[in-house]
């Protein structure tokens, strides 16, 4: 499809934030017709480079060529008037507007002296929808899609302002295998229709399986030019991380001992008010994983919340052992061993102006060993368990007394982690644990899982990321739509778990 | 008990309706401007000291002038100046919009009392002459239809106007591109930028736009109603048109239906002589209606998604 002429030229692009060099003297060209992918770990800067294309930012330094000509990019209207399309990773939808509406917005067709015309607008995107194969109803509320249309809602918005080169901003985060699928028999669509796609992505199977080439960048410089048929996943990961990595996750079956925590018929209602949890019932036991595997948004938060002690239930029961902790608060779910490693890293599991001996006991702020009877804080003790988990669990930091505000992301996720594991729970709920960390905290991170499990810790993982899933997980249980629908061993195939992630396939017999 | 019969005999007045209209109409102009700024996304809660602000420079203009359209141009115009303030503070520097209202509330009450002193020293401000101040105008025919002749078209000049702004402003708010524009800018700023929209444009014009419209309630008020000016003449309604936008769920005529209410409340008070309770009482009226209001036994009604958070360009 693609020949040797540059749709898009980036030459020496830098750019200076506040403290980070987010892209420093960076080259990347892609060819017309091809789907170009930019790999790199989060803050390598590859959105970034992708917002200076888009106008969004401007390059301190640097030149960008379009079609081969020179351009002047200083805000989105230009890249647009140039060709230029991005779908971002947080959708720019609004969702109180139809699909129609949001698709117009900024070149919106207009009858009289400037009412806006729905007739005109519902024919435009018939007619894209049916030339690119995109099937979307125009007159829906855009709140009311699921993520998946309201993803083709973005790409069909992109095509009516006439881009011939889309920009895909870790587009398939959001979505579950099937949806991914569908969305690369898209991409592909609209290369054989003469598109450029600039494809931004960290998952690197992904990009091996849809892109031509591959640019990788770390920390803010372009640290490799591939083919991606002369490449593989080994390769790309070493250049990501600047070191060799293990992508695989090396474990020894599991030794699972007796029932320490049990779920049964668990109800709980959304922020919203309705019912989020249906009768949810699972057993978990010492030295295993469950892994629980969905599509965001089928009540897995509102799952881990009540059994974290943060969110009231409205039916059934919790046990630890024998003791009902259903009604248990945060605090005493936490004393009976219950550890939880929450979603929202600095919302709910970190105090981002505490330093790291702070956050690191916080929940046992009143325990004898950090507090005299309960009110005066032992500063020695915290400081000397600060310094043992910061070793123990490799927070790179200049100091204890750092604030949390000032970590990585990865960092910031390995003091929740160690506080979480430091005192050996007896259950270990862990949403979400490697969401937006670099690839050498997840390695950490999923090797510290297994460890404890392997120490008899019972764990119960939630995760968006099916590979992690299915690489950790001792069982899998998939939820969906407020229930747990099926049960399945570590080893079922991918587009099983999928199915069963969107109400579809039969669930396993004996699922609980 | 005389004080509710007093009330319900007041209700088949055509008296108490057409003062109602006026009431309300004084409450519903800062309130459109209050819908058009915060469906931009910009919190206005300025709207009281815009109005104040437009009801001096009005009665200043009109004193010296002795030409009333001139007078609420002045007003107008010292309305949107007030919230061109508003705007720099809040959409250019970002601050919080909340203390730029409630600065410019407090600096527009202290500015006028200032400036009266400063022009009229320790004399009254003074009263305009007959034809000086913003006509009466009946509607020939239509204002002699029994009772609603009487409330609906024997009003001020400015009613007309206003009846007319809120089905304009609803038409341009629902029906028309620019209107599309406002609301997307409001709800989420950066779909709208990535869009080639111009965020800080809109959210200017409507801000500016929301002054406008609360400097000739001021003028309404000063040279229509009272035809002078005192210090706090405005005396909250800009934080009852303020209630009335959020009432009405930040729409024209939902706004307009508050204004009724908290009209109907004030028209009360103002007749309390024939009312056997106490003034008072019957002046807290709007204000307790207000205040039930904002406690949200309307149940809860949400505000443009993007509702006084300032855009940062290339944020997420």
């Amino acid at each position: 499809m693609s020949d040797e002429r540059l749709a898009v030229d980036l030459r020496g692009i830098t750019k200076q934030f506040p403290g980070v060099l987010a892209n420093s003297n960076v080259d990347f060209s892609v060819r017309a017709g091809e789907i170009h992918a930019l790999v790199g770990e989060n803050g390598a800067g590859k959105t970034t480079l992708m917002n200076i294309l888009y106008g969004l930012v401007h390059a301190d330094s640097g030149e960008i060529l379009v079609d081969g000509k020179p351009a002047r990019i200083s805000g989105p209207r230009d890249a647009i008037a140039h060709g230029i399309g991005m779908v971002h990773q947080h959708f720019m939808l609004i969702p109180v507007f139809t699909v129609g509406e949001n698709v117009m917005l900024g070149r919106e067709p207009v009858t009289g002296p400037d009412f806006y015309d729905h007739r005109h607008a519902r024919q435009a995107i018939q007619e894209l929808t049916r030339r690119y194969g995109l099937a979307l109803d125009p007159d829906a509320r855009m709140g009311d899609l699921p993520v998946g249309l309201q993803q083709r809602a973005e790409i069909v918005k992109v095509l009516y302002r006439g881009a011939n080169i889309l920009i895909l901003d870790e587009p398939t985060g959001v979505l579950t295998p099937q949806e991914s699928k569908e969305l690369f028999g898209v991409l592909r669509d609209l290369v054989k229709a003469g598109k450029t796609i600039i494809f931004i992505s960290h998952k690197l199977r992904e990009v091996l399986e849809i892109s031509d080439r591959i640019t990788v960048m770390r920390r803010g410089k372009v640290v490799g030019h591939l083919t991606t048929k002369e490449t593989d996943e080994e390769s790309i990961a070493t250049l990501m991380v600047g070191r060799e990595v293990l992508l695989r996750v090396d474990k020894k079956p599991a030794q699972p001992g007796a029932v320490t925590f049990k779920v049964e018929n668990l109800t709980a209602n959304s922020d919203r008010g309705v019912p989020a949890l249906k009768g949810v019932s699972f057993e978990l036991r010492e030295g295993e994983i469950l892994g629980i595997a969905g599509v965001e948004g089928n009540g897995q938060s509102e799952l881990t919340e009540v059994l974290a002690g943060s969110r009231r239930v409205t039916g059934g029961r919790v046990l630890l052992g024998d003791r009902d902790v259903t009604t248990f608060d945060a605090r005493t779910e936490r004393e009976a061993g219950i550890a939880f490693i929450p979603e929202d890293r600095r919302g709910a599991g970190l105090v981002l102006s505490y330093s790291i001996a702070e956050n690191l006991i916080l929940g046992r702020q009143r325990s004898h060993q950090f507090a005299w009877h309960e009110f005066v804080l032992q500063l020695n003790a915290i400081w000397s368990w600060a310094r043992r988990l910061v070793k123990e669990f490799d927070i790179r930091t200049p100091s204890i007394n750092t604030a949390v505000r000032n970590l990585s992301g990865g960092n910031q996720q390995k003091v929740i982690v160690a506080r979480e594991m430091g005192t050996h729970p007896k259950v270990l709920i862990a949403a979400q644990p490697t969401r937006g960390v670099d690839i050498g905290a997840i390695e950490f991170i999923h090797r510290r899982l297994i460890a404890e499990r392997d120490a008899g810790t019972a764990i119960l993982l939630v995760s968006a990321e099916l590979d992690e899933i299915r690489s950790l997980s001792d069982r899998i249980a998939v939820m969906y739509e407020g229930q747990i629908v099926s049960i399945e061993p570590p080893d079922a195939p991918e587009e099983r778990l999928g199915l069963l992630m969107t109400g579809g396939g039969a669930p396993r017999v004996g699922a609980a | 008990m005389t004080a509710i019969s007093d009330i319900l005999h007041l209700l088949f007045t055509a008296n108490l309706w057409q003062a109602t209209l006026s009431a309300a109409i004084l409450l519903l102009l800062p309130a459109l401007g209050g819908v058009i700024s915060e469906r931009s996304g910009v919190v206005n809660i300025a709207m009281e000291g815009m109005m104040l602000t437009g009801a001096f420079f009005g009665v200043v203009a009109a004193l010296a002038w002795h030409n009333p359209w001139l007078a609420t141009g002045v007003a107008i115009l010292a309305g949107g100046l007030m919230a061109a303030v508003h705007a720099v503070v809040s959409i250019q520097f970002r601050a919080d919009q909340i203390v730029s209202g409630i600065a410019i509330n407090i600096f527009a009450a202290g500015l006028t009392v200032f400036l009266i002193n400063r022009i009229f020293g320790l004399q009254d401000v003074g009263h305009l002459g007959p034809n000086e101040g913003l006509p009466y105008i009946s509607i020939g025919g239509l204002d002699q239809i029994p009772f609603f002749g009487k409330v609906l078209f024997q009003q001020n000049i400015v009613v007309y106007v206003a009846l007319v702004l809120l089905v304009l402003i609803h038409v341009l708010l629902f029906r028309t591109r620019i209107g599309l524009r406002i609301r997307a800018v409001g709800e989420h700023p950066q779909a709208a930028d990535t869009a080639g929209i111009n965020v800080f444009f809109i959210r200017y014009s409507a801000v500016i736009t929301s002054g406008l419209l609360s400097g000739l309630s001021g003028a309404f008020l000063a040279i229509g109603v009272s035809n002078t000016f005192v210090p706090n003449m405005t005396d909250g309604r800009g934080y009852i048109a303020l209630a009335a936008m959020i009432f009405g769920k930040w729409t024209p005529f939902g706004a307009f239906g508050a204004c009724l209410i908290f009209g109907l409340g004030e028209a009360i008070y103002a007749n309390n002589s024939i009312i056997h309770a106490s003034p008072y009482l019957l002046s807290m009226l709007p204000y307790i209606i207000t205040l039930v209001v904002l406690a949200g036994v309307v149940g809860r009604s949400s505000p443009p998604a993007a509702d006084g958070i300032p855009y940062v360009p290339g944020s997420e």
